[in-house]
């Protein structure tokens, strides 16, 4: 099994005649992800990929079947497709894009609260079950179908995590980035809670780092909640306070958010903390063993 | 993005928030001239820099005429301003403000963020005012009361009025301080603010209630629909490394460390710094190239981390997902002609086309020392840097 993605998603991608869009809608496609049609409002009728293009999500969802969508759109525009993609009934929406203003995003997360709907990301590489769905931008000839779920809030820190344990001949069941903004959809907590159902993910790897309280609080709920080996590395040990570090939520403030502070609470949680990210998939062989 | 004092009362001032009167100047007599237009009696005169603590680090200076305004305005312009939030090195302070005095009778704090923990602005008051709040939070938590403010109704009087109570507040004071709280969310929300902090938030003795002092932090993300506000940003207050590499597009921090990063992804730049540490040497730089980067942009990067003096070696970390690893190899070969490489580098490749890209470096005749994983490439820079 898999969380979120799997062989029967049909997706569609938001954005796909762009120039971002297309080129990973074709990637996914190669992969051998179902894609089931694209939208861009205006050029509904055309073909791309040799997909339909719809104007509407909603024709999209009536037409194609679609019950996925990425999302490609410009930041400016994208907090209105995610709750246009929700509207049509996608139950599955993945934010790739980088920028979003927060407070657009505020009103996105109070909007979708309560509803039977994933929102992965923003600013996230997406989402891959190996060999089945990939619906993102990670490379997908690193991954390998297997047991071990790998959840992150960064993109080619995950590929890392995944590279090592394909290396190792562990495979994952689910990837999943769930982004660098401060206010994301799928938060790490929603992400074990999926994988704590899925009976075949025997390991999960988290991967955090520094700014806010997203890791403190995983560690209280793997504590109370998640009985499979879980491996942890918090990027950031070496980030100074009040400088952010690339992703808007990376920032030590107010003294708050450090790596040293989450890295304690996983391992009071039980979880494997390892200090070199070149140890993940290590760490993980060891708990499966 | 950070803006001054001076700029966030501009702003604040429109949505109905009280502050003093007030002058910024950039020259002595400029402060002499503005303390006279206040009325000539008791003004404040405050170094103009964007960081909080400028008091007890000497730029903040109440005088009680304008021959002392001068005095005090000659003794702050220019200094090298150190507080708990500029570095040891501190920031040099080009402008002043001159402000008329208040009569003070309580010193509260008033702030709005964006909390990450569920989603919604987030007002903080406490009657601790006039002091550094991370002191406050760690030694009385208690003392800071907190409203989060639901989008879906977004403020409530009974938000502010709650606010008023856990502060202390009737009468007048109450009144005031709930319509000033009211138009600074209002200025939060309409201006895509991440940080409003009112320290303090003073109470004067007849019950009017003023912003003596005005921090504002604004999303960069939303910049593209405040014009008005993008056009306040300062350059003069960025490190002049970190400004060159906003040009370029690049997300670059200065460090303090010997070893200079060139890697792709904010994740995977920061957990390399971290393993540069574990092998026991420090980075001198975050570098993240992002994802679609060419070969003009890893050329422009390893100018950027070349010209910082401290950097003993250099360490390209790259995991090519989308990007693809020839691509890279190009634009470090292209770079290491165009520059003189004055120092080792080390270059781990790994992901999509791997193998061309390996050999590309190993066919370009330069002197790169190559490396399999994070752990082969974080010790060997380290080595390289010590060698």
């Amino acid at each position: 099994m898999s969380i979120l993605v799997n062989k029967n998603t049909r997706l569609i991608c938001q954005g796909i005649t762009g120039g971002n869009g297309k080129f990973h809608s074709e990637q996914c496609q190669a992969y051998g992800t179902n894609l089931v049609g694209g939208v861009t409002p205006g050029k509904g009728g055309s073909e791309v990929l040799g997909v339909p293009v719809f104007d509407t999500v909603d024709e999209a969802v009536k037409q194609a079947g679609a019950d996925a969508s990425m999302i490609f759109v410009p930041a400016p525009f994208a907090g209105d497709a995610i709750m246009e993609a929700a509207d049509a009934g996608i139950k599955v929406i993945v934010c790739i894009t980088e920028g979003i203003p927060a407070l657009d995003m505020v009103k996105v997360k109070r909007a979708l609260s309560g509803r039977d709907v994933h929102l992965v990301g923003p600013n996230c590489p997406g989402v891959i079950t190996p060999e089945e769905c990939k619906a993102g931008i990670m490379p997908g000839h690193i991954h390998k179908k297997g047991p071990v779920g790998v959840i992150s809030r960064s993109g080619t820190l995950t590929y890392e995590a995944v590279d090592q344990l394909t290396k190792l001949g562990i495979g994952q069941t689910t990837c999943l980035g769930i982004g660098g903004d401060p206010i994301i959809g799928t938060t790490f907590i929603d992400a074990l809670s999926l994988f704590k159902d899925d009976p075949e993910t025997e390991g999960i790897i988290m991967i955090g780092e520094i700014g806010g309280s997203a890791e403190e609080e995983a560690a209280a709920y793997i504590q109370a909640n998640i009985e499979v080996p879980v491996v942890s590395f918090i990027a950031g040990q070496t980030a100074p306070k009040g400088k952010r570090m690339g992703h808007a939520g990376a920032i030590i403030a107010g003294g708050k958010g450090t790596a040293a502070e989450k890295m304690a609470a996983l391992e009071a949680a039980g979880v494997t903390v390892v200090k070199s990210p070149a140890d993940l998939g290590k760490a993980m062989a060891e708990r499966l063993s | 993005m950070n803006i001054h004092e001076y700029q966030a009362k501009e702003i604040l001032k429109g949505y109905g928030v009280v502050v003093p009167r007030g002058i910024v100047v950039e020259t002595v007599d400029q402060a002499h001239a503005a303390a006279v237009e206040l009325g000539g009696g008791t003004v404040v005169v405050k170094a103009q820099i964007h960081a909080g603590g400028r008091g007890k680090g000497g730029g903040v200076k109440v005088v009680a005429n304008p021959a002392e305004a001068k005095e005090a305005a000659s003794q702050i312009l220019g200094m090298q301003l150190v507080t708990h939030q500029t570095g040891p090195e501190g920031k040099k302070v080009l402008k002043v403000y001159v402000e008329e005095g208040c009569d003070i009778a309580r010193e509260l704090y008033l702030a709005m963020v964006i909390d990450r923990a569920n989603g919604f602005v987030t007002i903080m008051a406490s009657t601790e005012g006039g002091t550094e709040i991370e002191e406050v939070a760690a030694r009385s938590p208690e003392k800071i009361f907190k409203k989060s403010i639901d989008p879906a109704t977004g403020l409530m009087p009974y938000h502010t009025r709650s606010i008023a109570f856990a502060l202390g507040l009737g009468g007048d004071a109450s009144k005031n301080a709930q319509k000033l709280i009211a138009g600074l969310f209002n200025c939060f929300v309409e201006c895509d603010a991440s940080l409003a902090e009112i320290n303090p938030l003073v109470i004067t003795g007849d019950g009017g209630v003023i912003a003596l002092d005005a921090k504002m932090n604004f999303d960069s993300s939303a910049l593209y629909r405040h014009k008005d506000i993008a056009a306040l940003r300062d350059e003069s207050e960025e490190n002049p490394l970190e400004l060159e590499a906003s040009k370029f597009d690049l997300n670059y921090i200065s460090l303090d460390g010997e070893i200079g990063c060139m890697v792709n992804g904010a994740g995977l730049a920061m957990a390399t710094m971290d393993i540069i540490k574990y092998y026991g040497s420090e980075p001198a730089n975050f570098l993240d190239v992002g994802g679609g980067a060419n070969a003009e942009q890893v050329e422009n990067a390893f100018r950027l981390i070349l010209s910082d003096e401290k950097v003993k070696a250099m360490l390209v970390n790259i995991f090519g997902g989308i990007m693809r690893c020839d691509t890279i190899a190009e634009g470090i070969i292209q770079a290491a002609k165009a520059i003189d490489l004055s120092v080792p580098l080390v270059v781990r490749l790994q992901g999509t086309n791997v193998d061309i890209g390996r050999k590309m470096l190993a066919e370009s005749g330069l002197p790169i020392i190559t490396a399999e994983t994070m752990s082969d490439a974080a010790e060997k820079v380290v080595a390289a840097a010590r060698a």
